[in-house]
């Protein structure tokens, strides 16, 4: 096998790169929500809330983009993967919402209970979206029911299988060390000192995940080892991924904030590319019957399309970049709450 | 109901939900240019206290429509996956466009607007609001463009058959320029203009009423009145096009406005009325004979095709889309009336001693609100049967993996779920209005606090 670099390839990489801004960006601010509830007052709650405030809705923007590039770059993998995972996918939005509701409307009156019921909404909302992803992503790698018109005749209990749920709870594991570390660089002063010490807990919680997962993987899914058998070049990713990690808790100690963030970002990166070299060239696996999986080639737009938006999105992404990482740097720093916070 | 009853009564529940806000958000988009361009020009602190209040309505606004409107991107996925096999090809470079030079920049550059003051000079948070209304803007274009292309297709042709026929691209020029995009897009903007301008009228005549903040209540109004009166003139001009363009390309949604029956007759307008669908008659209505052949041709004898020319299968519900299409003519007419009165007592100089047309003003934002969905209501349901007009029928466009049960299970949840926002949105809207513009804004700290 050979992987001539076409069209629907580099679609299948700008696709998964959209994807993985939104973990990267919107897993940070779902991470800061699991771990909403184990702050203790309600200042450093606010200070938890006003790191992501004004970024969060950036973020989820990667999200409706992704859907929008794989809608249009392989509309069949779009329509299957929506419609057969509806519940979960109904579940995943409405856990959205509610966090969006939960983090406009807490600050909005000072009554104690009505700050409550927004936490708590705000944190199990976080922790179900992040879990939905991973579920979602775990199926994805087992591989759904297809039949021969690449429709899902699964059921939405069969989603909840073993394998997916753990996938499921390393992926909230893996946002709450991102949101960790994302916390530490944005806050100061005592809340600054307490989520330290939670990096460390949260990077141990991620590992054994991580580690289960992945043996799971090995035992079970051969499939997703294909190209790293073929490419052996390619094990630097994994290996990359746990130098990365292993960064982590040094940066962390040595003070060096932003770094350790950085570090946390290029083990979500090095994750992204291990699934997406796992499943490529497929995007949605049947299992049990192989051959109706749909790949980047059967659920393609035509090549017209495609280049197409290829055009638009190298006249728009450097101008995003731009812009996107321009404001970061307008809202670097530490948070400080003033008049205008949640 | 089926699948497919269901999926439409939820989509058009989001939909029309979600539709509440972008308008809303992007005539008041045009509003914040104006009022922060006036501050930077005149440096009179008013203008900056305006800016800086307005900027937070904007805010609220803005997040319900982030709220409500990731639900509408995925949609078409979860419950109408054969048609996005349909259109994928088509409309999917329009959404993905949308999302990279929309989406990005407004919420972006909102960041600015809301929590950027004392970060940035005063320019460059200018310069931000400019962004952040161009991304508004940006955004109506792709989904309005993509929407028109579902009433006229163009630039396209037709690959394979049956349940695996699809739609491709051939001319992506063709596609963005269908017949009815521009036209539709310009009366959509002019909608969003008329929300925005409504709301800020609304307001202002709810303090003026109050008399409270009133140098503020009377700038806001002056600038308020000023959009409304040229957006609701040229919604007169747009609403013209666009149904000379419905006429050409979509004959029978055009007699289903009027309720048209006759195959080829001149037609007339009515005023308001009531069809009969089985007597296929309008009753209790007045109508003005030749008025709509008139209105499309110039020329009051001039025939137009009417709903038999259309096998019963082929026509949209006549009644539903005759009612919501004069809703919104003689709201849209009203809005009229009402900006130029207040346009014109503004001239005479009486605008603010006059008390009974305020209390119009403060109920006014419900005007373009109800124009607006009734607008879209009678656009997408003249439509039908078709999803995509003259290739592919609603009832064959659903997913073939959702039940009934499943589509039930997520409207209930939908239905309390926006419940619940609508709620907590006008509760909020009311407290940012009863607390009203901040004085310390007036201040000299406030010019940059």
């Amino acid at each position: 096998m050979n992987i001539a670099f076409d069209l629907n390839t580099i679609w299948f990489v700008l696709v998964g790169a959209l994807f993985t801004g939104y973990a990267i960006l919107d897993g940070f601010d779902l991470g800061v929500g699991a771990l909403h509830l184990f702050t203790k007052t309600d200042e450093h709650r606010r200070l938890m809330l006003n790191a992501i405030g004004p970024v969060w809705d950036g973020n989820e923007v990667w999200l409706v983009t992704g859907g929008g590039a794989l809608f249009a770059a392989f509309p069949m993998a779009y329509a299957t993967v929506f419609s057969g995972f509806y519940m979960a996918f109904m579940l995943f939005l409405f856990g959205l919402i509610f966090r969006a509701v939960a983090i406009e409307f807490r600050s909005k009156r000072p009554s104690v209970r009505w700050r409550r019921t927004w936490d708590i909404s705000f944190s199990v909302s976080s922790i179900l979206s992040s879990l939905i992803v991973g579920i979602a992503l775990g199926n994805i790698i087992l591989g759904i029911p297809l039949n021969a018109e690449h429709e899902f005749v699964g059921t939405f209990w069969g989603l909840l299988n073993p394998y997916a749920l753990l996938t499921g709870i390393t992926t909230v594991a893996l946002f709450m060390m991102h949101g960790s570390i994302y916390t530490v660089l944005k806050t100061e002063g005592e809340l600054h000192d307490r989520v330290r010490g939670w990096v460390n807990n949260t990077i141990i919680f991620f590992i054994l995940c991580y580690v289960t997962t992945t043996m799971a993987t090995l035992m079970y899914l051969p499939h997703m080892l294909e190209y790293f058998k073929q490419f052996p070049a390619l094990f630097a990713i994994p290996f990359l991924n746990m130098l990365a990690i292993a960064n982590i808790p040094r940066e962390v100690l040595k003070g060096s904030d932003f770094r350790a963030f950085l570090s946390s970002c290029a083990a979500m990166l090095a994750l992204m590319a291990i699934f997406g070299i796992g499943i490529f060239p497929n995007l949605v696996y049947s299992n049990p019957i192989a051959e109706n999986s749909l790949n980047i080639y059967n659920a393609a737009s035509s090549a017209k399309t495609l280049k197409i938006m290829l055009t638009i999105a190298i006249m728009g992404i450097p101008i995003v970049i731009a812009y996107t990482v321009s404001i970061y740097w307008i809202f670097r720093g530490k948070v400080t709450l003033d008049e205008h916070s949640y | 109901m089926d699948a497919a009853e269901l999926s439409r009564i939820q989509f058009g529940l989001t939909i029309a939900f979600h539709y509440i806000f972008p308008p809303m958000s992007i005539g008041l988009s045009v509003i914040l240019v104006i009022m922060e361009g006036m501050y930077l020009k005149t440096k009179k602190v008013i203008y900056h206290q305006m800016t800086r209040f307005w900027v937070k309505i904007f805010g609220l606004i803005f997040a319900l429509g982030v709220a409500s409107g990731i639900v509408m991107e995925f949609q078409f996925g979860t419950n109408w996956a054969t048609y996005s096999r349909f259109v994928g090809d088509v409309f999917g470079s329009a959404l993905a466009a949308e999302g990279i030079f929309a989406f990005f920049l407004e919420s972006g550059f909102l960041a600015i607007l809301l929590f950027g003051w004392n970060k940035v000079k005063p320019r460059t948070h200018f310069i931000s609001t400019i962004l952040v209304s161009f991304g508004a803007h940006f955004s109506a274009v792709w989904i309005v463009v993509a929407n028109s292309w579902q009433q006229t297709p163009a630039g396209h042709h037709i690959v394979g058959t049956g349940v695996a026929a699809r739609a491709e691209i051939v001319d992506f020029w063709a596609m963005l320029f269908n017949p009815s995009s521009m036209d539709r897009l310009s009366h959509v903007l002019c909608g969003a203009w008329q929300a925005g301008a409504f709301l800020v009228l609304s307001v202002s005549a709810f303090y003026i009423l109050k008399k409270k903040h009133t140098e503020f209540a009377q700038k806001s109004m002056k600038i308020g009145l000023i959009v409304a009166a040229i957006a609701s003139v040229l919604q007169l001009g747009t609403g013209h096009y666009s149904a000379i363009v419905v006429e050409k390309h979509q004959p029978a949604k055009l007699a289903a406005f009027e309720a048209h029956y006759p195959e080829s007759e001149a037609a007339p307008y009515h005023l308001f009325g009531w069809v009969d669908e089985e007597e296929e008659d309008v009753k209790y209505g007045i109508k003005i004979p030749g008025l709509l052949s008139f209105l499309l041709h110039f020329d009051p004898e001039a025939e137009v095709t009417g709903l038999r020319a259309f096998p019963p299968d082929e026509r949209p519900p006549v009644n539903l889309v005759f009612q919501t299409y004069h809703g919104m003519v003689i709201i849209g007419t009203g809005l009229i009336l009402l900006s130029w009165l207040g346009l014109f007592l503004l001239w005479r100089k009486k605008l603010f001693s006059i008390r009974w047309i305020h209390w119009i003003f403060a109920l006014s934002v419900l005007g373009p609100q109800l124009a607006n969905q009734l607008g879209w209501f009678s656009a997408e349901i003249g439509r039908q049967p078709y999803i995509v007009y003259g290739l592919l029928k609603t009832k064959d466009a659903v997913s073939k993996s959702i039940t009934a049960a499943d589509v039930t299970t997520s409207l209930i949840i939908f239905g309390i779920i926006y419940l619940m926002l609508l709620v907590l949105f006008i509760f909020l809207l009311n407290e940012k209005i009863q607390h009203g513009p901040d004085l310390k804004d007036l201040g000299k700290e406030g010019q940059r606090a």
